[in-house]
């Protein structure tokens, strides 16, 4: 069975995934069905791999986001394994395009997709990014999914900055059913971390979820008011913060590369969460950022409500950059 | 890691094609693969891209170079003045009522800033424009959207008009334009909750409100950083509620901001305002000219070319290249570069004009001090001809006499000897650099982009 194939199986799913991979189908196309990706299939066996289909994939990858270095390596990697293989048509040529991108996105890092929960003790999350991609939502999704796996989960309110911070985990705690450890609107957000990090020893939490005022990365105070931030809880609980998850913002351009470096350097970010993927946009940008900083993305986000958060899935998320892409255009050729 | 500009990409061909009388079209296209590259890593939407090319090559091939630019910073010239006149004349006012309240409508996707440019604009309203704004809580779905709003409000010692999170949006504005009435506020800003432009329930909601009385404004508030789905938004939003204008904000981060290049050509309405930052004094009107310079990376490369035309004259820099390379620049070169960098203006506007100096961290404060110049100046014309030409032979009693001659300190004279050497190899690597950087434009590898 070719890998594509085997993807495109997974996509429709079998019975027990459905809803999983349903949801991560919908945030990566809106407009795919059973009847259309049957005609593309169809259509797809009549197309030719030249330097029209090249061109018509370079233009697609570069609309969602991918970058211009990562779609030429790409390329290069797919002229030379069309002549080697001698591909002709296209229906050949998506599994091989999904393998290399893959290949791109992982380089050789095996650093996996998983959350890092410890089995023992307290685990400690830290959300960093800019401002408004989505770290409060994020950590109230993700504290009714651990929260779900029973474990005993906690929220830190440590964007005292922005108005009305506070108050929205707070709300996000109530919905979720957790507790909030918060100080007033304008404290100092290491102070926060610091209490609550002794209130969740204290309350033998399995989970401590740290929520932090965005910030951009150039920003030179705020980041080394972040750093701070993460000092304390790195000295109150040896080993912690065990994982630093960047919020990252589907809808994002090529700044994302930046903004992964600045954070990984400030804070040494540990994973990513791709953020409102049920959008338009798809956030390409996150294989260069795998590529050249080894940050694996961990979740996506689909939506605002409490369970649109999924695990990242590389080979689905891969699929999802190009296919759409492809199948639009064959369709247009139809008509 | 931050991405080269236009300037910094175009180096190899405009070297190339250096003393040319006329841009061929093969020049032009060469040119126009960096253009292109360039401003697709400035997130300006492919297609945008294409469209905006073409124009330019046609106005590029045949020109005739005027003789005060070279061939290249010709192009770059007509890149950047396409680049202003597409995204639109100077700030265009905020529309108001003939008869008031003036209604602004604020609308975008998710975390965009509405609700913060809420805030700045109604400062800017009763500061500026001596208006009394309400501000309407319409955002009944973000947990606490309303208490942030109502935060920013006694902030600012303003009305926030809001029926909690159980009556709908629609109603409440309804309401709210009733309570305008009677509280005589002439304006009245909606701040409406961030919606994907494809979700077509709440996209309807936002027709519903604009249906109740005519907005002045509906402006689409954009993410500075939005990558390339920045035409999908702008172009759903117009074509389904229709804007009347668009504030970028974010624009105090370091992005290049491509996407107001591309709502300004798919959507076709002004960008009024920029935010700057999260306080509430942080909005500006928008500088068509300054944000093409940041598209394009480049930041007054314009005026600096200008500059730089009238007082250095390019044998004499060819010629220093030259020195460069071989390592045989001396001290007299040295105070000769310095005095046409002095003739050039306060370096502090030299060093802000430089693409990327932007991007250092910490330069962005730096003040040139002139006075260490005057320092350097002194002990250089302290120095014997030959110690100005070898600086080898500089043994410590050699500096002892330098110093007191100069009116210096032997670390003054250490520190410039040292910075003397550190420029030397530095400026080797970077010749060095420049030709391999030839080879490498070709045929970019993951890790160009790492320097
Ligand atoms: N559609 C969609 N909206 C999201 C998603 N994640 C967050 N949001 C919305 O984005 C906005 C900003 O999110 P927030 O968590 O406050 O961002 P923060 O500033 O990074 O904490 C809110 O309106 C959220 O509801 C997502 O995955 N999909
Ligand atoms: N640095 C910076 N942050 C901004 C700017 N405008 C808004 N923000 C921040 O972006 C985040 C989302 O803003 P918000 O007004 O809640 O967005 P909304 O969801 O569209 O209402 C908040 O953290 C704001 O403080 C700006 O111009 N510069
Ligand atoms: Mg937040
Ligand atoms: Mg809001």
């Amino acid at each position: 069975m070719s890998f594509f194939k085997k993807i495109k199986e997974k996509l429709t799913g079998t019975s027990e995934s459905v809803s999983v991979s349903e949801k991560f189908k919908d945030g990566l196309s809106k407009t795919r069905n059973q009847f259309t990706s049957k005609v593309n299939d169809l259509v797809a066996k009549y197309r030719k791999v030249d330097e029209d289909f090249f061109e018509e994939l370079e233009d697609l990858l570069l609309q969602a986001d991918v970058g211009f270095e990562t779609v030429v390596e790409l390329m290069d990697l797919l002229r030379f394994e069309v002549q080697r293989k001698n591909i002709k048509d296209t229906a050949g040529i998506q599994s091989v395009i999904s393998e290399k991108l893959v290949e791109i996105y992982e380089s050789g890092d095996n650093s996996s997709n998983e959350l890092l929960v410890q089995d023992a003790g307290l685990t400690v999350i830290l959300f960093v990014g800019v401002n408004g991609v989505g770290k409060t939502t994020t950590i109230g999704k993700l504290a009714h999914r651990l929260k779900g796996q029973g474990r005993k989960v906690m929220l830190a309110a440590g964007d005292t900055f922005r108005a009305g911070a506070i108050d929205q985990l707070q709300v996000w705690g109530d919905r979720v059913g957790v507790e909030v450890i918060k100080q007033s609107e304008g404290s100092d957000p290491a102070a926060v971390m610091y209490d609550a990090v002794r209130a969740a020893k204290n309350r033998g939490v399995d989970v401590l979820i740290c929520d932090t005022a965005g910030r951009l990365q150039n920003k030179v105070n705020l980041m080394n008011e972040l750093q701070k931030v993460h000092r304390v809880i790195e000295r109150e609980v040896p080993g912690a913060p065990h994982e630093v998850l960047l919020a990252l913002d589907a809808t994002t351009g090529q700044n994302a590369l930046i903004q992964a470096q600045s954070f990984k350097e400030a804070t040494n970010v540990t994973g990513i969460v791709l953020t409102k993927l049920d959008g338009t946009a798809k956030g390409g940008i996150v294989l260069a950022i795998r590529n050249k900083l080894k940050i694996p993305v961990k979740f996506v986000g689909l939506g605002e409500k409490m369970d649109d958060l999924q695990p990242f899935d590389t080979d689905k998320y891969v699929y999802g950059l190009f296919a759409d892409g492809l199948e639009q255009e064959d369709k247009n050729e139809l008509n | 890691m931050a991405f080269e500009g236009l300037a910094e990409r175009l180096q190899g061909t405009i070297q190339r094609i250096k003393g040319k009388g006329k841009v061929s079209e093969a020049d032009v296209k060469e040119m126009m693969r960096d253009v292109r590259r360039a401003l697709i890593e400035a997130d300006v939407n492919l297609k945008v891209v294409k469209d905006f090319v073409k124009v330019v090559s046609e106005r590029a091939v045949g020109v005739d170079v005027m003789k005060s630019l070279t061939p290249g910073q010709q192009v770059i010239k007509i890149v950047k003045e396409e680049l202003t006149v597409l995204m639109g004349g100077e700030q265009s006012p905020i529309q108001f009522a003939k008869k008031p309240p003036t209604v602004i409508m604020m609308v975008g996707l998710q975390g965009a800033g509405k609700t913060t440019t809420t805030g700045k604009l109604a400062n800017i309203l009763r500061k500026k424009y001596n208006r009394n704004p309400l501000l309407v809580a319409a955002d009944i779905y973000r947990p606490a959207a309303i208490q942030q709003l109502q935060t920013i409000g006694k902030q600012l010692s303003l009305p926030v008009f809001s029926l909690g999170t159980d009556v709908s949006p629609v109603e409440i504005v309804r309401q709210a334009l009733e309570q305008s009435k009677v509280d005589h506020n002439d304006v009245v800003i909606i701040d409406t909750a961030g919606r994907l432009h494809i979700d077509e329930k709440l996209m309807q909601e936002l027709k519903d409100i604009r249906a109740l009385k005519e907005p002045d404004e509906v402006f689409l508030v954009v993410d500075a950083m939005t990558g390339q789905d920045a035409v999908n938004v702008a172009q759903s939003f117009d074509e389904t509620v229709g804007i009347t204008g668009v504030v970028l904000t974010k624009l105090d981060g370091d992005t290049r901001g491509g996407a107001a290049l591309s709502i300004r050509s798919i959507a076709q309405k002004p960008i009024k305002f920029v935010g700057m930052g999260e306080k509430m004094d942080a909005l500006e009107p928008f500088h068509p000219e300054r944000m093409a310079s940041r598209i394009l990376g480049m930041g007054d490369m314009m005026s600096l070319i200008e500059k730089a035309q009238a007082n250095v004259d390019e044998e004499k820099a060819k010629e220093l290249e030259e020195k460069f390379r071989t390592q045989s620049f001396t001290f007299d070169d040295f105070i000769d570069q310095m005095n046409q960098v002095k003739q050039m203006g306060p370096l502090e506007d030299i060093i802000k004009m430089l693409p990327g100096a932007g991007k250092i961290k910490g330069l962005e404060n730096a003040k040139v001090d002139e006075k260490q110049m005057g320092r350097v100046e002194a002990i250089i014309y302290a120095m014997t001809p030959q110690e100005k030409t070898t600086p080898d032979i500089i043994n410590s009693s050699r500096k002892k006499r330098i110093a007191k001659g100069s009116g210096t300190s032997i670390q003054d004279v250490n520190r410039l000897l040292k910075q003397f050497e550190d420029m030397k190899k530095m400026m080797k690597q970077m010749t060095n650099m420049q030709q391999k950087g030839k080879k490498k434009m070709k045929m970019p590898g993951l890790n160009s982009l790492f320097k």
